[in-house]
């Protein structure tokens, strides 16, 4: 067992992955010698060379588009988008064309491409640096988009996602980069698109990814004390959605509560919850309900702790659900 | 140049070019190239096939057989010189215009009469001709063929990489962006800007105040003009740039100097926004009847071979068009082969759903 947080696992992850394959390359803005803003490229530079852990110029559509030309060349590249916000230059590269090759090719073309983002608020960041963009590029279809949750995840999923012959959209939870664990680095992971029950449960379904896991899991451990048994479920993958986990629990709970940092309104939870209601109509004792952020711009950091739903909120939603 | 004035039609002084409008060869201190008789009645082969082959597409499009054409008119000389120039192992990246360069790689014209017809979004193997797949968002491809440069430089292989784009995606952010990192990279690409001097109804003038050319020193590399419709002066520059690029000289812009005689598209109506009179001093400059001239007055082609060209032509045509009506509608199932490269419960799902619901009607 090594105890690594979060950042590090996704290191430690990185450097199997280039070990395994020289194909596979780090690329990205402060990749290099700075070992990413988030440290989490920290020391490859050093090992693997400037040819494969690549700085690049500061310009997002740039590192999606050549990356794609890269991975034509046969290469697998891991790109770094600093921060959420930053995306966005790249989104015509990655929804036009990174997702979209494939099916224009007939299949002779793969793009092993994986761009990771920090995703996610909390960190008391200004503006643009807090976002949830992952509904944008679950609606996406040719990509995967996986979200990891804690440091054991973190490890394999990125090793997953390299080897992985889509292309995948990465989230890392940035608020939880710093948290520790003890790792197997030996130890194979869960399945990429498989969605993990992490704590089992009898009278409701909390759903999650990312960073709301954790806030899940805490919820759950305070309303045990109020004698409810909350099962909550780290769902991984977001495209594609492992839905038969969630359609087993809610059957079985009754009662579903979707979290996420996101906006709710036509946020991922709104196909969570159309999905299970397709599923579990009968089975349900309330509607699907959904916690997430408001429908604004994501807040200035000093306000940030009313826009993200916490402990107390999901716990609300909760309430709320067992009031039916 | 007055609003009215034919556009482009003077030859600006820094362009390079070694056969003129009427068929002489002209000498140029930097660019030069030998070629034997059967080298250019080759390259005039391939400029009248594929003229032959857009103006059936054109017709098909017209006939209802074809959802939309971009019309290669006038452009032939820019495509066939520079595709003519690349060797097995380079690399080329097209935009969806590029069916000159398409035929020097060897694929075939039905396939990309498939694109337009909506059988497919592409449907060549890009590694089985080094052609790309034909891009339709302006400029995007600019960057896939440096992050393919970067691979070659990686891989330490003896070939360059060659990326067409017009005038109108010179504006776009992507090229802009493509032209830094091969600079910063040294990247071995050509970047081969066919300036037809229109994008779409845009005139020249709305996307650059300087000869586009000229944009490359600000990146730190060169760039040339080139008479774009002398098919000699896009081989010969267009075979300097790639061998550069591949000594590792990195980058060269060209901007290939030239003039789409047809529409942006069978969509678009160029009688709009476009002189008749600047279309027909450009007919003046056709660059098929050059090289034809240039054949006949040094009497390296007889009438017989101008006629047995011609015949080659109208039966390409001809097979092109059957071949193309007798493509298939691809099965409904074929809507969800190929989005992933591995398994995805949801589409497996939806594609057994809507079987399913199709298999319905049949009872």
């Amino acid at each position: 067992m090594t105890t690594l947080t979060l950042a590090k696992a996704l290191n430690e992850g990185l450097r199997r992955s280039m070990e395994d394959d020289p194909k596979v390359l780090v690329m990205g803005e402060d990749v290099g010698k700075l070992g990413g803003v988030f440290r989490v490229t920290d020391g490859l530079q050093k090992d693997f060379g400037e040819d494969r852990v690549i700085d690049t110029p500061l310009a997002e559509s740039g590192i999606i588009g050549t990356a794609i030309g890269l991975a034509l060349r046969g290469y697998r590249p891991v790109c770094e988008i600093q921060f959420d916000g930053f995306v966005f230059p790249a989104a015509d590269q990655i929804i036009t064309q990174l997702a979209k090759m494939p099916l224009r090719s007939l299949g002779t073309l793969k793009l092993p491409v994986v761009v990771r983002i920090p995703f996610g608020g909390g960190i008391g960041a200004v503006e643009h640096h807090s976002e949830s963009p992952e509904a944008y590029f679950t609606h996406t279809a040719g990509l995967r988009v996986v979200a990891c949750s804690n440091p054991v995840d973190a490890y394999t999923m990125i090793q997953d996602a390299v080897r992985c012959d889509d292309p995948i959209i990465f989230f890392e939870p940035k608020r939880r980069y710093w948290d520790k664990a003890d790792i197997d680095l030996a130890a194979p992971g869960l399945a990429l698109d498989r969605a993990r029950t992490v704590r089992q449960g009898r009278d409701i379904t909390l759903i999650a990814y990312g960073p709301m896991v954790k806030t899940c899991l805490e919820a759950a451990a305070a309303a045990e004390e109020d004698g409810r048994d909350i099962e909550v479920i780290d769902l991984r993958s977001l495209n594609p959605l492992d839905v038969d986990v969630l359609t087993e629990s809610v059957t079985r709970t009754g009662r579903c509560v979707v979290a996420h940092e996101a906006p709710v309104f036509t946020g991922f939870g709104a196909e969570l919850a159309a999905r299970i209601t397709e599923r579990c109509f009968y089975s349900l004792e309330a509607p699907v309900l959904r916690v997430g952020g408001f429908s604004t711009p994501y807040p200035p950091s000093r306000l940030e702790d009313h826009y993200l739903p916490d402990l107390d909120r999901v716990l609300d939603a909760v309430d709320r659900s067992f009031a039916y | 140049m007055t609003a009215d004035a034919p556009r482009g039609v003077d030859a600006p002084p820094e362009l390079v070019q070694l056969l003129t409008p009427e068929g002489e060869r002209v000498e140029h201190p930097d660019y030069d190239i030998e070629l034997t008789a059967e080298e250019v009645r080759s390259l005039y082969r391939d400029l009248v096939l594929v003229r032959r082959v857009d103006l059936e597409a054109v017709a098909l499009q017209r006939q209802g057989e074809l959802g939309i054409w971009a019309s290669l008119l006038g452009q032939e000389a820019a495509q066939i010189g520079s595709g003519r120039a690349l060797t097995d192992a380079d690399m080329a990246f097209p935009t969806y215009r590029e069916h000159g360069v398409a035929w020097c790689r060897d694929v075939d014209p039905v396939k990309l009469l498939g694109l337009f017809r909506g059988v497919s979004n592409g449907g060549w193997d890009p590694a089985e001709h080094n052609f790309h797949l034909y891009t339709i968002v302006i400029g995007s491809q600019a960057l896939h063929a440096v992050g393919y440069a970067m691979g070659i430089q990686r891989d330490g292989a003896e070939a360059a990489t060659i990326v067409y784009f017009g005038d109108g995606a010179t504006s776009q952010g992507d090229v802009n962006e493509a032209f830094i990192w091969a600079s910063v990279f040294n990247a071995p690409i050509v970047f081969f800007c066919q300036n037809n001097q229109w994008a779409i109804s845009e005139p020249l003038e709305k996307q650059s105040k300087i000869p586009l050319y000229k944009r490359a020193s600000g990146f730190g590399f060169p760039g040339i003009r080139v008479d774009g419709n002398d098919v000699f002066a896009c081989l010969a520059a267009t075979r300097r740039a790639l061998q550069n690029a591949r000594d590792g000289q990195g980058p060269t812009l060209i901007e290939a100097f030239t003039y789409r005689m047809g529409a942006h598209t069978t969509s678009d109506d160029p009688t709009r926004y476009r002189l008749a009179h600047e279309l027909e001093a450009w007919k003046l400059k056709d660059p098929i009847e050059r090289v034809k001239a240039y054949l006949f007055k040094n009497q390296l082609a007889d009438q017989e071979f101008f006629e047995k060209i011609d015949a080659e032509a109208d039966a390409l045509g001809k097979d092109v068009r059957s071949r193309c009506l007798a493509l298939p509608d691809p099965p409904p199932r074929a809507i969800f082969d190929h989005v992933y490269a591995g398994a995805h419960a949801l589409l497996d799902e939806e594609r057994e759903q809507y079987l399913t619901y199709l298999a319905g009607f049949e009872r």
